[in-house]
């Protein structure tokens, strides 16, 4: 392909691509870009319970914020579930991407589709599956009572542990991707190479595997993060109304107490925060392991 | 390649479980003859897929759903065409930064997008309504369907627009005829991937459904969100075995491998 060619035969600005790619752009400046900046613009504003939304300018929001525990303690719970569900991802994760790396046609393409298949279902379903197996009465806690392991059900709805359990399973699909893609790179000749030279199967996981396969486990991780943290539906069905998240947070001052610059200014909180760690993270990154994304 | 050991094997085992087992358990539930959650040990009943038509907030929920789903899809394939030809077929100033911002919605957290598409609609005048609910889902679906098409337009040879046009095609009909049918299974296959992403869609649409236009993932989550029976499971049996009809349509359409992971049959795996 001679794309480059092609533009060095023109040596003049062709307006097609800006042309074509126009459309696209004023889409995405009308409905993105504008109830964006509105939102922040929004942020500033104050709120009164009788007279709504006043038209001031300044920063009582992100201050209100900053100087309450109670919000403290949300966002606190979001980076600490977000946290523990990057973890458990990875340590679930990345060791199953390795093994379907090593499995051979069909089953390869079979459980991949089974890893992976489950990001097409609707959150909504695949949480209500954790709602059913994790409820006092569900399957998790039948099981174990009848294995005599508790006397009494467990409580993992409404709990952190509960969020994070079914958010990781949410997300690990992610990991998977993220660690296969790595591996795709692995050169089997040199796992062969160092079982020749004499290495035990657990050098050969730590001294070649892990190395080559630890920029896929980060860059899922920083997904995997991301997407914990401003999660929604899952710890909004699995926390309850009272466990709250950023998200369910925001969702909380939008439209039940209608405070709608608070809400707007929880919202680009989250934003910059998620902007910040994923571009933030990538950098970092793509540094680290400069060669492994060239 | 060598294989996998005993411990490997165990892992994979409880893995598939892992992955599996919530979306059987919610299949399993919504099989149950009884009138509270349990399993289906006494025998199958389709008692609770029959109430879902006796449910008319879920069936509208699904119709609009299923028309969002494809309209949104639609509008979004009408502008990701051009712009993804223009990404693949030409370098330009800008060019990254462009598909940096076509994409950019992948970054903002679904319920932030809600929250200022739920302020927007209002001051304009579409808050709650179904084209409100269009115009947001485009965007969100818009990166889906924007990956798919860059990909099926970049390996196109160049040369075979240049006969056209030598031969005398105008540039319309050279599209039409030649370029258009060559990126035609991307386009499909983005237009299901926007789909499903649409049809799925609930953080973002939760802000911005108002009673009369709620989707069917919205109008089930505000469900379980007061209460979990069969009748749940039921609607999510049936919306996971669509899912699982629409997943079969993109693996022969562009293979599932390929569009989960971005590379497949074609290119021979591993």
């Amino acid at each position: 392909m001679s794309l480059a060619a092609t533009t060095a035969r023109r040596p003049r600005l062709d307006p097609a691509p800006y042309l074509l790619s126009g459309p696209a752009l004023l889409l995405y400046g009308v409905l993105l870009l504008v109830p964006l900046i509105a939102t922040g613009l929004l942020s500033l504003h104050s709120f009164a319970l009788y007279k709504g939304i006043i038209d001031v300018y300044n920063l009582a929001n992100y201050r209100d914020i900053f100087s309450d525990s109670y919000f403290y303690e949300i966002f606190g719970r979001t980076f600490r579930i977000a946290l523990l569900v990057t973890v458990l991802s990875a340590l679930i994760g990345a060791p199953e991407a390795y093994i379907l790396n090593r499995m051979r046609a069909p089953w390869r393409g079979l459980f991949l589709l089974v890893a992976l298949g489950p990001l097409l279902i609707s959150v909504v379903s695949r949480t209500l599956g954790w709602a059913l197996l994790l409820g006092s009465t569900g399957i998790v806690n039948q099981a174990l009572m009848g294995l005599d392991l508790i006397r009494t059900p467990l409580q993992f709805m409404y709990s952190e542990a509960g969020i994070v359990i079914a958010l990781a399973h949410v997300l690990v699909p992610f990991m998977v991707i993220s660690v296969w893609a790595a591996l795709q790179r692995l050169d089997p000749q040199v796992e062969n190479a160092a079982i020749s030279l004499g290495a035990s199967p657990l050098t050969v996981l730590r001294r070649i595997v892990l190395p080559q396969a630890m920029p896929g486990i980060l860059s899922g991780g920083i997904i995997t993060f991301a997407l914990a943290a401003s999660a929604f539906a899952t710890p909004a069905i699995i926390g309850g109304r009272r466990l709250k998240v950023a998200a369910t947070l925001a969702y909380d001052e939008f439209l039940n107490t209608l405070n709608w610059p608070l809400g707007a200014a929880i919202a680009i909180l989250l934003l910059f925060a998620n902007i910040l760690i994923i571009v933030g993270c990538n950098r970092l990154l793509e540094r680290r392991y400069a060669e492994a994304f060239r | 390649m060598s294989r996998n050991g005993p411990i490997a094997l165990l892992f994979h085992t409880l893995f598939v479980i892992f992955a599996l087992g919530p979306i059987l358990i919610v299949c399993a539930v919504a099989f149950t003859p009884l009138g509270y959650l349990s399993l289906p040990i006494h025998g199958l009943s389709l008692r609770w897929f029959r109430a879902i038509g006796g449910n008319p907030e879920f069936v509208s929920a699904f119709w609009t759903s299923l028309g969002l789903g494809a309209l949104s899809a639609t509008i979004a394939i009408l502008f990701t065409v051009p712009a993804a030809l223009a990404v693949a077929r030409y370098r330009f100033p800008g060019r990254e930064a462009l598909v940096t911002f076509l994409q950019s919605p992948l970054m903002i957290p679904p319920a932030v997008l809600g929250i200022a598409f739920l302020r927007f609609f209002t001051e304009i005048g579409l808050g709650g309504t179904f084209i409100g609910l269009v115009l947001s889902h485009v965007i969100i679906v818009m990166p889906f369907a924007l990956r798919l098409v860059i990909a099926a337009s970049t390996g196109i040879d160049p040369q075979l627009e240049h006969a056209a046009v030598s031969l005398g095609a105008s540039w319309w009909k050279s599209f039409w005829r030649v370029i258009l049918p060559l990126i035609l299974p991307g386009v499909a296959s983005g237009w299901v991937l926007a789909f499903i992403t649409s049809f799925d869609e609930v953080t973002m649409t939760v802000f911005i459904a108002s009673p009369r236009t709620t989707t069917l993932p919205v109008r089930l989550f505000l469900y379980i969100q007061d209460n979990i029976d069969p009748l749940v499971a039921a609607v999510s049996a049936a919306l996971i075995g669509l899912t699982v009809v629409a997943m079969l349509l993109l693996d022969w359409l562009y293979g599932l491998e390929r569009l989960l992971v971005g590379r497949g049959r074609a290119e021979g795996s591993g």
